[in-house]
């Protein structure tokens, strides 16, 4: 099961890629742009131009047709009123204030499908799960007035602290549940990272 | 000669002003004010990233926060929409060789703005009021958090701000289709075609049938197009940020005189959609058009030739409109009762446009660039490929968070904030209307100036671009591990990329004291003071004789 941690890993490794061939790319055309060129015939024809539209369009289809099949969490969003879950858990947050259902930690069985249904009494908020070395399990936003629902499936062992990954005035500026969730049964622990 | 004595009177005597035209006046006044702005910004953003390597002593939340929310108004607001509707107030006119349809509404509308954006800060500064940029609902009707006097300050602020928006805007449509006295009228409907880009279609239409085109010579030139389009966004989104802003006076009242509704009155999720879709006609419209149009400008400036693929370029900001319109859902991609259709639709599909409509911008203005090599790597030159190297390294960054899956995994972290926005702002948008001003700074000033240092033009450019790309890099790298954007960290959990950011961040800051102390000893404080007494040439002379050489040059 590809995990949130490798999907980061694999982005971080991608953009750098790019990012670099990207600046290589200006730094080269900067240094040609300023000589005389051989010759005047050019390769850079409507025909080039049409190629590399159809390029920008794979690359911006395919990026959503790639991460459907490879990232399983994508899946359980638009599946999610087909999927039932093996368990609820209600969050409600109120003056900036996590109130969970039991006493945390809250233990959740590796495989389990866990829906966390959060609502706000007040204001916008969000619900993110981060590990002990701070990376981000999940997120959503907290719309008040509105059952926020999330499927989700744990695959690491370990426990998991909770932010609010929204902003919510001064007030809510630090909101922290730690060690709110603990996962148990998995062959794959979680990340305790610097800490 | 002496530091004072060149800072006072310019290098060579600096900037005569007696010789500017009203509109070379007007639009330095927006120059001038949007780069100090700029600085503003600039220093606030300094006092974010310090904080956030470790919290500064005196530093409470309420007061980070309030410049959390003031910085993007300055720097948006302040700075980069007086710097654009400057540019744009003077080159329409400029470049349809006619005058400007009022000064007055000119100098309002930067006066009004200045006012407006001052008041967004003092209402942080005073009152601290802090709802962010984004003002979620119900958070700026929060009055357990936030002062009445506070957010009745901040909403005076950026209603002035729109209003002067508005101004612009009128006087840009107005220039278009007005007939100045002694020319002959022209008719209103190929102007229209040819502002909004449908002529550009319709010749790629008739190509295609292989039929002759719609129009060989369209009445309005590309950039003006692109300008005309961005315009329309500009309006839209003012719409909408002034009916918000109409919103929370409406509980203000509420509050005040207790007329016992409540916020919940009010959907936020259907307030977020509305919001984010006017919003993001700045960020994804205006933002994309405006640039793409002044890229255009810039390479037919620098190259002296017509675009590469213009008719395609032309039909691009018509689907540009389109997309614009269509792409707020990507905001709401962690909004979980958002319908599905439309995070798909929207958020993901439509929004995979802009990677196209953006990368035919790119490709356009480097092919032009290329076809005319050689070239000379002048100021406007090199701030222009830094420009362009933002935007390609912002967009793609932009595209990869508007996915369902990384979204869950990027929403809110400092991702979005540094390699996204900050990079397509600070380098992308930022690096470009460097480049219109260093190509702009001899017209507006009838060429009566020399740049006191191009030492330090260099040092500004290699600064800039690396300090915006660093602090960008940085950010984005603690965003994939975590860091989320408006969090409050005390543990020192990501100070290994926070001091880089904080680095790559004083670089940038550096730039700009550099850039305006070449251009302040280029023009001369009296020089400056000089462009805000009134001009004594008459208001119908768009750039008097030495200029209008250059146009025709």
């Amino acid at each position: 099961m590809t995990t949130t941690t490798e999907v980061l890993w694999t982005l971080k490794v991608v953009y750098t890629i790019y990012a670099f061939a990207i600046m290589s790319l200006i730094a080269w055309f900067a240094y040609r742009v300023t000589k005389r060129p051989e010759s005047y015939k050019t390769w850079l024809t409507p025909k080039v131009f049409y190629t590399y539209l159809a390029i920008l369009v794979v690359i911006g289809v395919g990026i959503h047709i790639l991460t459907y099949n490879k990232i399983p969490w994508v899946a359980w969003e638009l599946k999610k009123h087909k999927i039932p879950a093996d368990r609820v858990i209600e969050v409600q947050i109120k003056n900036h204030q996590f109130i969970f259902p039991e006493e945390t930690p809250i233990t959740i069985n590796c495989g389990e499908v866990v829906k966390f249904n959060v609502t706000s009494a007040d204001l916008t908020y969000g619900f993110g799960l981060f590990r002990p070395d701070h990376t981000m399990v999940f997120q959503m936003q907290v719309v008040p007035g509105h059952n926020n629902e999330l499927l989700w499936q744990f695959h690491e062992e370990g426990t998991f602290y909770v932010l609010s990954t929204e902003y919510s005035g001064p007030k809510g500026a630090r909101m922290k549940a730690p060690d709110a969730f603990r996962v148990v049964n998995c062959e794959q622990k979680v990340s305790q990272g610097r800490e | 000669m002496g530091i004072k004595e060149l800072l006072i009177n310019g290098h060579q005597g600096g900037l005569d002003h007696t010789g500017l035209s009203p509109l070379q006046k007007v639009t330095l006044r927006f120059v001038v004010i949007g780069l100090i702005f700029y600085g503003v910004a600039a220093i606030e953003g300094m006092i974010m990233r310090g904080h956030e390597i470790t919290p500064l002593p005196l530093m409470t939340d309420e007061h980070f926060f309030a410049i959390m929310t003031a910085h993007p108004i300055v720097g948006i607001f302040g700075s980069t929409y007086l710097l654009v509707f400057g540019a744009f107030t003077f080159l329409v006119p400029y470049l349809m060789k006619k005058p400007l349809f009022s000064i007055k509404l000119a100098n309002f509308t930067w006066g009004i703005m200045t006012a407006g954006t001052v008041l967004v800060w003092l209402s942080g500064f005073i009152f601290h009021y802090a709802p962010l940029y984004t003002i979620y609902w119900p958070l700026p009707v929060d009055f357990q958090q936030f002062s009445v006097a506070g957010a009745t300050m901040f909403v005076i602020g950026i209603a002035f701000i729109m209003i002067g928006t508005l101004g612009f805007i009128f006087n840009t449509y107005a220039t278009v289709f007005y007939t100045p006295k002694g020319q002959k009228k022209q008719p209103i409907k190929p102007l229209l075609m040819s502002a909004f880009g449908i002529d550009g279609f319709l010749n790629i239409v008739n190509k295609i049938r292989g039929k002759e085109p719609y129009v060989k010579e369209p009445p309005l030139s590309l950039p003006l197009v692109a300008i005309f389009r961005g315009t329309v966004d500009t309006f839209l989104d003012a719409l909408v940020i002034l009916a918000a802003g109409i919103l929370i006076l409406f509980f203000i009242g509420n509050q005040v005189f207790q007329w016992g509704l409540h916020y919940h009155a009010v959907d936020a999720l259907l307030y977020k959609n509305i919001f984010w879709w006017g919003l993001d006609l700045i960020a994804d419209g205006l933002v994309l058009i405006y640039v793409a149009g002044t890229w255009y400008l810039l390479a037919m400036l620098i190259t002296g030739r017509n675009l590469f693929m213009q008719n395609i370029a032309r039909a691009a900001l018509l689907l540009e409109l389109i997309v614009s319109w269509a792409v707020w859902s990507h905001h709401l991609l962690s909004d979980q009762p958002q319908p599905e259709i439309m995070k798909l639709a929207s958020g993901e599909m439509i929004t995979a446009f802009e990677l196209i409509t953006q990368g035919l911008a790119f490709f356009i203005t480097l092919t032009t660039l290329w076809l005319a090599r050689p070239l000379k790597m002048t100021n406007e030159l090199k701030f222009l490929l830094g420009g362009l190297l933002g935007f390609a390294l912002a967009v793609p960054a932009g595209i990869i968070q508007a996915d369902l899956g990384m979204n869950r995994l990027l929403h809110n972290t400092q991702w979005v904030a540094g390699a996204h926005f900050h990079v397509a702002i600070l380098v992308g948008l930022t690096m470009t209307l460097y480049s219109a001003i260093y190509i702009l700074f001899p017209i507006l000033t009838n060429k009566s100036v020399k740049l006191y240092s191009q030492r330090l033009a260099n040092w500004h450019f290699w600064l800039h671009l690396i300090g915006g790309i660093g602090m960008g890099a940085f950010m984005g790298m603690a965003g994939i591990d975590g860091m989320l954007r408006r969090h409050v960290y005390t543990e020192g959990e990501f100070m290994l990329y926070m001091i880089p950011a904080g680095i790559f961040g004083a670089m940038l800051l550096l730039a700009w004291f550099i850039f305006m102390f070449n251009i302040i000893a280029t023009i001369g404080l009296k020089g400056l003071i000089g462009i805000f007494k009134p001009s004594k040439i008459d208001k119908e002379v768009v750039v008097p004789e030495p200029a209008t050489a250059m146009q025709k040059g």
